[in-house]
């Protein structure tokens, strides 16, 4: 940060606090501002737009119920209709984490899963939950999870341990694919519109070869904004996925 | 060696990770679109699984680049 015409593509995602009550106090940082104003969205997009209903819906109205029926269709096939009770949690997941990639998709705005900490509390919510259902509604089967049925009896010692390494690993690959893909992708973003800068600093040649990155910058910009819908498609996936288990242990 | 010129090595290396989920993804759109030709009407209600299946390996490649990214930034 030393030298401000070097291109910190880190930079994006430093911490400020909006407004701090003094040294080691309370902190409104920017990345909890953006966490509101993901929130207030959701909330005020959701509720108005169903506020009114009708049965000749407005086009806001055609958003949201898109949005309801592509998710309860997705929890109805991956958890069954038992896993309905679990709609109103991955609703919110995928919502929430939705609209905070979409928001991180604009320029000079924060990008709230862009930090580890944020989706490894998430996927940790999930994981609690499920474990803590999964036994609620099974008692002890539920760690028939970790004992495939119809495997042989000499196989079980080298499965049984693999499943339970796999099940206690689910929050953190949970929480990386999440946080690493959004965060590869701003990074490679300014990267590449780093090119465009140091390029366009030599010169005429230098404008011809500019216009290179700024294509590629431009193309990846629009495949951020698939992998920002897409990274929320799969974290409310395996949300629902993971609460199956729960609900099924016995695979 | 010096020690930064050990971390620049070290992401490059890292970055090889990425051939692997690159061979992975590959193989599931291709072995998809090789499905979905042969029984178009089946097609549809396997974009989830293909969506699943290439998250669960893209996600190995993000993980090899992370390591070069924590390496270039953060070590």
């Amino acid at each position: 940060m030393a030298d401000p015409n070097k291109v910190d593509p880190i930079h994006q995602f430093a911490i400020t606090d909006v407004f701090s009550t003094g040294d080691g106090g309370f902190a409104f940082t920017n990345s909890a501002l953006f966490m509101v104003l993901t929130v207030g969205l959701i909330i005020i997009y959701m509720l108005g737009s169903t506020a009114s209903r009708s049965v000749v819906p407005s086009r806001a109205q055609v958003v949201s119920e898109l949005l309801y029926d592509f998710v309860a269709n997705m929890v109805r096939g991956a958890a069954g209709s038992e896993g309905m009770k679990f709609f109103p949690f991955v609703f919110s997941l995928f919502m929430f984490v939705l609209v905070a990639n979409m928001f991180g998709m604009v320029p000079f705005f924060f990008t709230v899963t862009s930090h580890i900490i944020i989706t490894f509390a998430l996927a940790m919510l999930v994981f609690v939950v499920v474990i803590g259902y999964g036994i609620y509604r099974n008692g002890f089967k539920f760690f028939k999870l970790f004992v495939p049925a119809g495997v042989p009896a000499y196989v079980l010692p080298i499965v049984v341990p693999i499943e339970i390494v796999s099940f206690i690993s689910r929050p953190i690959s949970h929480s990386v694919r999440l946080f690493a893909n959004v965060l590869a992708g701003h990074i490679t973003v300014k990267v590449f519109a780093g090119f465009i800068m140091s390029l366009g600093s030599l010169g005429v040649l230098g404008f011809l070869g500019a216009s290179l990155p700024l294509l590629m910058t431009i193309a990846i910009t629009a495949l951020e904004f698939l992998v920002a819908a897409l990274q929320a498609y799969v974290f409310a996936v395996l949300t629902a996925m993971y609460i199956n288990d729960a609900i099924h242990p016995s695979h | 060696m010096e020690a930064e010129a050990a971390k620049f090595i070290g992401a490059g290396i890292a970055a090889i990770g990425m051939a692997g989920a690159a061979m992975g993804v590959g193989n599931i759109f291709g072995s998809f679109l090789s499905g979905a030709l042969r029984n178009p009407s089946a097609a549809q209600s396997q974009f989830g699984n293909l969506i699943f299946g290439f998250a669960v390996t893209e996600a190995l490649g993000i993980f090899s680049f992370l390591i070069a990214l924590l390496l270039l930034f953060a070590v």
